[in-house]
């Protein structure tokens, strides 16, 4: 086990390299000149070149490609994030600040996802065909299709109408506020938690009814065993594993939906951060934060393969 | 053409939802093309005498802060969106199953640093990536379509390999290497016509994504820049009011929400019908008669991830 987990860190490590390579490449080569890239064609016109050659110095941009690569993974290493171009905020505050609020957007909408979608999905596999199934089925189609930013603007707009909500300005921390912060980050939890429950809602019930055709099931039923006991404990934890699975991909889709629906709500999350970064171009800024993000995603797979040693004792990892 | 006919009868009474999902979309893309005929006014002119007016008569979804008519501007949405999103999935799904065909048949370490590239392409969340890449090669149509296509070239390549990988090992494969034919040949004539059915399933399911990141992109303020009117943008459009009218909100995401529903529809309609190894009777097969291991669970064709 300790070697796979040695073995699997290594692989995550490798792949997190990868991505701050790609990430390079996207913002850093690809646009050519950065200053170009952060001030626009016209702006970089109207600047003076010894304006320039000061300002690229200063951000460290003039060294070989090379270099900046490796000063930048240094100072990853060593937890140094540079700062926004255009604010004097380094990316480190940013994300101390603002980081909270979107993680707890995630782990709540995570809750909620599997709050809401395994019920479901257990009760829709319960009677298939049924009416609650199909009802149930009908609703996973439709969260699922229905973009959360979207719904998100419509719960504002249904708020304001009814309630005179004003979108959060300042960030209140759950340590400081709880019942304040409570109130910032529930809807865009409850929207992203609906969309992902939709999702596991759907694939619990197939994984379900799946197991519940096999002979162990009908075992269970045979030697007389309540419905309801055949279900939860023989055919529920054999067909929990895909769920996870899926749960761990859903993340990825909280992570890139965060993002919109933050801006949907008004909520002052590091998605956010990330959009105002990405339409200012400050490119330091934008650089760290995606590969932060991107980092976050591929550290939850690692855990998901981890939690199927967990879940299922069929599987070791030698 | 009787034949396809019964077909798809045959199809639409199977799978009746898939059947109306692709009607509704096939409906959605006659609406985008015949925008200039269907559209009741110019989607650009505004008009400064009625600003900000609600659904009436003259303009069935209102008209927005600049006098704009609604309607034109959700139908004329249409065809950039649908467009983009078009563009994107047919050319990241190709260049992604070509790739994938080249892995799974070459193997070897080609495949093996071609699908550690896909996997770190899919670390990044789907929005995300779209996001740096449109920044980095600017905004723009162009643009869009290009970050948009990046983010599904793994899909192709993932999953289109896994068939290349099944069908390099058939007779007929066999006797075309014997015959002496070039790997290239080989590929060509003999596996990609294998993979194109996965591809049009793959396709098919991963237009509803493409929408909703082109849509997010535009919300977000970096998709493709107005005046050229996209759901998206439209979107972002309205919340800069106070108090955004509630038509602008509605009917944009109304069109998203419509659209990617009627794709995703027809999206598993396709795969039930064309994928058998997401069938059940292939599922026992593979995984032996007994108990079948979840772990050996098919990867899904359809990627949720990218759905904001």
């Amino acid at each position: 086990m300790q070697k796979y987990l040695a073995r699997r860190a290594l692989f995550a490590l490798g792949t997190f390299i990868g991505v701050s390579v790609i990430i390079f490449l996207v913002l850093r080569v690809i646009p050519g000149d950065p200053l170009v890239a952060i001030l626009g064609a016209e702006g970089h016109a109207q600047m003076k070149p010894e304006d320039r050659v000061r300002i690229m110095a200063d951000l460290g941009l003039s060294a070989p490609l090379p270099v900046q690569y490796g000063r930048w993974l240094i100072d990853i290493g060593a937890g140094r994030l540079g700062k926004s171009f255009f604010r004097g905020d380094t990316v480190a505050d940013l994300i101390l600040h603002r980081g909270p609020i979107s993680a707890e957007i995630a782990l709540l909408s995570f809750i909620i996802s599997w709050i809401v979608g395994l019920p479901v999905g257990i009760l829709s596999a319960f009677k298939p065909n049924s009416l609650p199934d199909s009802l149930a089925r009908a609703l996973s189609i439709l969260f699922i299709a229905i973009p959360g930013f979207w719904l998100g603007m419509l719960v504002v707009l249904a708020l304001l109408f009814w309630f005179g909500y004003k979108a959060p300005i300042l960030i209140v921390h759950f340590w400081q506020d709880p019942w304040q912060n409570l109130q910032i980050v529930i809807g865009p939890a409850l929207v992203l938690g609906l969309a992902q429950g939709a999702y596991i809602a759907r694939m619990s019930r197939s994984c379900l009814l799946e197991v519940i055709g096999e002979d162990f099931v009908r075992t269970a039923r045979a030697k007389g065993l309540r419905e309801r006991l055949v279900v939860l404990r023989h055919a529920l934890p054999n067909a929990l594993l895909p769920v996870v699975t899926i749960s761990g991909v859903l993340l990825g889709f909280v992570l890139g939906g965060s993002v919109a629906v933050e801006q949907a709500f008004g909520v002052p999350g590091l998605g956010r951060a990330l959009v105002v970064a990405v339409i200012e171009r400050d490119i330091i800024v934008v650089q760290n934060l995606v590969l932060l993000y991107a980092a976050i995603f591929v550290a939850v797979n690692v855990l998901v393969d981890l939690s199927y040693a967990w879940l299922d004792p069929r599987i070791r990892y030698g | 053409m009787g034949t396809i006919l019964r077909e798809m009868g045959r199809f639409a009474r199977r799978n009746t939802l898939s059947a109306i999902g692709g009607v509704v979309g096939l409906l959605i893309v006659f609406v985008a093309l015949a925008a200039p005929v269907l559209s009741p006014r110019d989607p650009l002119k505004a008009d400064f005498r009625r600003m900000n007016k609600p659904p009436d008569a003259q303009s069935l979804m209102g008209t927005d802060q600049v006098g704009r008519d609604t309607l034109s501007r959700v139908i004329y949405g249409a065809r950039t969106s649908l467009f983009v999103a078009f563009s994107a999935v047919i050319l990241g799904t190709t260049v992604g199953s070509l790739w994938g065909v080249a892995c799974g048949y070459l193997r070897g370490r080609f495949d093996l640093v071609s699908q550690r590239i896909m996997e770190i392409l899919q670390s990044f969340p789907d929005l995300i990536l779209a996001m740096a890449i449109s920044m980095a090669i600017g905004t723009g149509l162009q643009a869009v379509i290009f970050a948009i296509a990046i983010t599904r070239i793994p899909f192709g390549g993932r999953v289109i390999r896994s068939v290349a990988l099944s069908v390099r090992e058939m007779p007929f494969v066999e006797a075309g290497r014997a015959n002496g034919a070039s790997s290239f040949r080989v590929m060509a004539v003999h596996v990609l016509p294998q993979c194109i059915a996965p591809y049009l399933v793959l396709a098919t399911t991963h237009l509803g994504v493409a929408i909703v990141i082109e849509a997010a992109l535009g919300f977000l303020g970096v998709g493709v820049p107005p005046p050229t009117p996209t759901w998206g943008n439209m979107l972002a459009d309205s919340i800069t009011a106070l108090v955004p009218p509630w038509w602008l909100a509605f009917f944009p995401g109304l069109a998203i929400t419509v659209t990617v529903l009627a794709f995703n529809l027809l999206g598993d309609g396709i795969r039930d019908t064309l994928d058998p190894r997401l069938s059940p009777g292939f599922l026992r097969l593979v995984t032996g008669a007994g108990r079948s291991a979840p772990a050996a669970a098919p990867t899904p064709l359809t990627s949720p991830a990218a759905k904001s």
